[in-house]
């Protein structure tokens, strides 16, 4: 495989995976909202903070309202890693590496970037119809990773491939976690004990893991259990711990990836069994923003090995 | 209501579903008995379906604007255009030995130049060509061949046979878009494909890759890429729908470089592979910096010495394009005779040399009814319509033709055939189209089934490139014989 064509790959799938983890999120925030006493001052911007474009936010919108929010999220195409961006990221990498990819993943990006604007267009923001249309979002981003995966060869352009998507849902989970954790923080909630166990139902609904939670740990939804299941699950896809492990297979697997194992682990994020979180306080957050430095690390050791071949 | 073809009015063209008493040619009756079977809502919702289609599928090109590039969706017209097999099968012969001729042809000029000592065809042509190289004296690309793949452009006149307008041996695009436009009428109209006498197209990604294998004949797994300018080239979709097709790697100029021992190498995940066939859609003078353009970004520095010395194929050959010259087309009637000693089996349109004295004063002379092209352009561009322009226009032309005589020829405006096309929600209209099949050459000869029609779409329009409004259609060779 080309460089040049693997370093497309790699982005194309954790555009991919950035599409769906956009739409869950505003998703399952737009839930939240709705379980929250009104007077619990849980503000959208939270959304932006989560993601580090307060910057890019502010340079574009005064008020910190859920229309600019949700609009900055998933609709604005100034905005680099809004939805519609990524999308656009996604299909213009597919039509570069048309050559590698299956024929019907380029008719789906097709499809799913026509769907979004035009429903963007016709109000698929709105309240009223947001869930319709993230939800077809979602499933569609499923449509295209089950036809990926069924039908590209298992060879390096799908390690290339995952390699990419574990990252990014590494990251995006321990920015889920990290929001959940902080949001809580903020708030006295004393009087109202529920309300933990509504945002930490939904930060695992933001993963998509409520059920394997539910199977896996416990029926009760607590805090502390909640981030060690994505933290450190060794079963469920989107823990931080399955994620990276997966990537170091595909790693494996790889021309000259055995040449970058020390590298890697010398960033103490592969091992055996990875820190347990017992508060969820400064603990927590300095484990989020401490792996998400290493994994744009991670970033930079694949492209000196991969992508830019002198 | 729906469509009585009484009352198409062909308006003495000759066109090519329905005859001059309003009846269907053969190969068109079953297709106009279905179309005249759907109500016009029905006709307008089939045109939508392929519109969506389209989309779905991403079929565009790139078009050139003073704004920069846009990316169109490709134009289709639902209305297929049929063609006899049996009028096929004599066509596509005179196509294979058009372009073995051409290819001949071509290597007697970049060696003994035989064809010029026995005056068949002038020494000054070949000085004065844009396209003529230099740096391909000498060189015997494998089985000899030069131009692999042709796209030849054929028109139909008013007596129902098929000319060639035009041939195009440097880097002719289009063949991806007959594919698709293939897949699309399958979609729209699947009903007329139960009979199964329309002929299939898709054997062509098949056969260009074989062509291409037979350039390098001593690996049994050769690694063959096509070389692209990049997403800005107006034909980058159809390079990438090709190197998917056909199972290739899409490479750019970056990708490529030529190793100290001449060969050329791409740069992968492992490292540095070789690489055997080049089937590059770059020109000619953006291959290679160190030999041509100095500030070419597209090619790779060395690629000509590496293909000089054999140690990568390239198709096609670099100096093909000396052939793809409206001076040289004049002269391929005799160059059949020459090389193969035989009659051209489709004729040529004919063709006023401005570098001939006698024929220049005849073309300034009868401008307002010639159709006048200069020599090396492509895509439709530079070029003058003479009953369509207007006196200022033509002034201008004969002032072009006087200052550089070799550069354009003329040529009879044709009265090209016609179809009928959708036009608004629910007319059909007839529209002039032509039809390019695509030949190719290296230890076998194969020509498409059928081509690309491109259609100009507005009425009474001659021009039907893609670049300047022109529309496309499917174009079926029907076994009208067959039970």
């Amino acid at each position: 495989m080309l460089s040049r064509v693997a370093e497309r790959i790699y982005w194309t799938s954790r555009y991919l995976q950035r599409v769906e983890s956009s739409a869950r999120l505003v998703n399952v925030y737009t839930n939240l909202l709705m379980d929250l006493p009104k007077d619990i001052n849980i503000s959208w911007f939270n959304l932006v903070t989560l993601n580090n474009a307060e910057d890019e936010y502010e340079t574009r919108y005064k008020i910190k309202d859920e229309r600019n929010v949700v609009k900055f999220i998933l609709a604005d195409d100034t905005n680099p890693s809004s939805l519609l961006v990524s999308l656009s990221m996604v299909r213009e990498n597919l039509r570069t590496t048309r050559d590698v990819m299956p024929e019907n993943a380029w008719e789906l990006i097709n499809e799913l970037t026509a769907f979004a604007n035009q429903s963007i267009k016709d109000g698929g923001l709105n309240r009223g119809k947001r869930h319709e249309f993230l939800t077809q979002v979602i499933n569609q981003c499923q449509l295209m990773q089950g036809y990926i995966a069924s039908t590209l060869s298992h060879d390096e352009v799908w390690d290339m491939w995952c390699i990419g998507r574990h990252l990014e849902c590494a990251d995006m989970t321990t920015r889920i976690l990290d929001a959940g954790a902080n949001l809580l923080l903020a708030q006295d909630y004393k009087e109202k004990s529920h309300v933990p166990l509504v945002v930490w139902g939904n930060v695992l609904r933001s993963s998509g893991a409520d059920h394997a939670y539910r199977r896996n740990v416990a029926a009760s939804v607590k805090g502390t259990k909640v981030a060690n299941f994505l933290i450190a699950d060794p079963h469920f896809p989107r823990s931080v711990h399955y994620c990276i492990n997966s990537m170091e297979d595909a790693v494996k697997r790889l021309p000259k990836g055995r040449k970058i194992m020390s590298l890697i682990q010398s960033l103490g994020i592969t091992k055996e069994s990875p820190e347990i979180i017992n508060e969820l306080d400064y603990q927590l957050s300095n484990y989020c923003n401490d792996l998400q430095l290493k994994l744009d690390q991670l970033h930079n050791i694949f492209t000196l090995n991969w992508f830019s071949v002198k | 209501m729906s469509i009585n073809w009484k009352e198409y009015q062909a308006n003495f063209f000759y066109d090519e579903l329905i005859n001059e008493n309003g009846n269907p040619r053969l190969p068109a009756k079953r297709l106009a008995g279905y179309l005249q079977s759907l109500n016009q809502n029905e006709l307008q919702r089939r045109q939508q379906l392929a519109d969506t289609a389209i989309q779905d599928m991403g079929i565009t090109f790139t078009v050139y604007t003073e704004e920069g590039n846009i990316d169109r969706s490709w134009p289709f017209d639902i209305i297929p255009r049929p063609i006899s097999a049996k009028q096929w099968a004599v066509t596509a012969d005179g196509l294979k030995q058009r372009l073995k001729a051409l290819n001949l042809f071509i290597d007697d000029l970049y060696h003994d130049q035989k064809i010029i000592k026995d005056g068949i065809v002038p020494r000054e042509i070949i000085e004065n060509s844009a396209n003529f190289r230099k740096e391909c004296i000498g060189i015997s690309p494998p089985h000899n061949v030069w131009a692999h793949i042709c796209g030849t452009d054929l028109v139909r006149d008013g007596d129902g046979e098929f000319y060639v307008l035009e041939d195009n041996l440097r880097v002719p695009s289009g063949v991806s878009y007959m594919l698709e436009n293939r897949s699309i009428t399958k979609r729209v109209l699947p009903e007329l494909f139960e009979q199964g006498n329309i002929l299939p197209v898709s054997d062509y990604t098949n056969q260009l890759f074989n062509t291409l294998s037979d350039l390098a004949p001593h690996t049994d797994k050769p690694e063959i890429v096509i070389l692209t300018p990049g997403i800005y080239n107006s034909a980058y979709f159809e390079h990438a729908f090709l190197a998917q097709q056909m199972g290739v790697e899409l490479v750019e100029g970056s990708d490529l470089s030529v190793g100290k021992n001449g060969y050329v190498y791409m740069k992968t995940i492992s490292g540095f592979e070789k690489v055997d066939v080049i089937y590059r859609r770059i020109d000619d003078l953006f291959l290679d910096p160190k030999v041509f353009n100095k500030d070419s970004v597209l090619g790779v520095p060395g690629l000509m010495k590496a293909w000089q010395s054999g140690k990568v194929a390239m198709a096609n050959a670099p100096g093909a394009g000396v052939a793809d010259d409206k001076v040289v087309y004049a002269y391929v009637p005799q160059i059949i005779k020459y090389y193969l000693g035989e009659d051209p089996i489709i004729s040529n349109v004919e063709t006023f040399l401005c570098s001939d004295k006698k024929q220049r004063e005849y073309v300034i002379k009868n401008i307002a009814k010639l159709v006048i092209k200069p020599a090396n352009e492509s895509g439709g561009y530079g070029m003058l319509v003479g009953p369509h322009s207007t006196k200022k226009e033509q002034s201008e032309f004969i002032e072009l033709i006087k200052k550089n005589p070799r550069n354009y020829v003329g040529q009879p405006t044709l009265s090209l055939s016609t179809a009928p096309t959708l036009v608004g929600a629910d007319k059909l209209e007839p529209r002039h189209l032509d039809l390019r099949p695509f030949v190719l050459q290296g230890a076998n000869s194969y020509v498409t089934t059928g081509g690309l029609t491109r259609v100009a779409m507005k009425k009474g329009s001659l021009v039907v490139n893609s670049s300047q409004g022109g529309g496309s259609k499917d174009t079926w060779i029907v076994d009208a014989e067959a039970k």
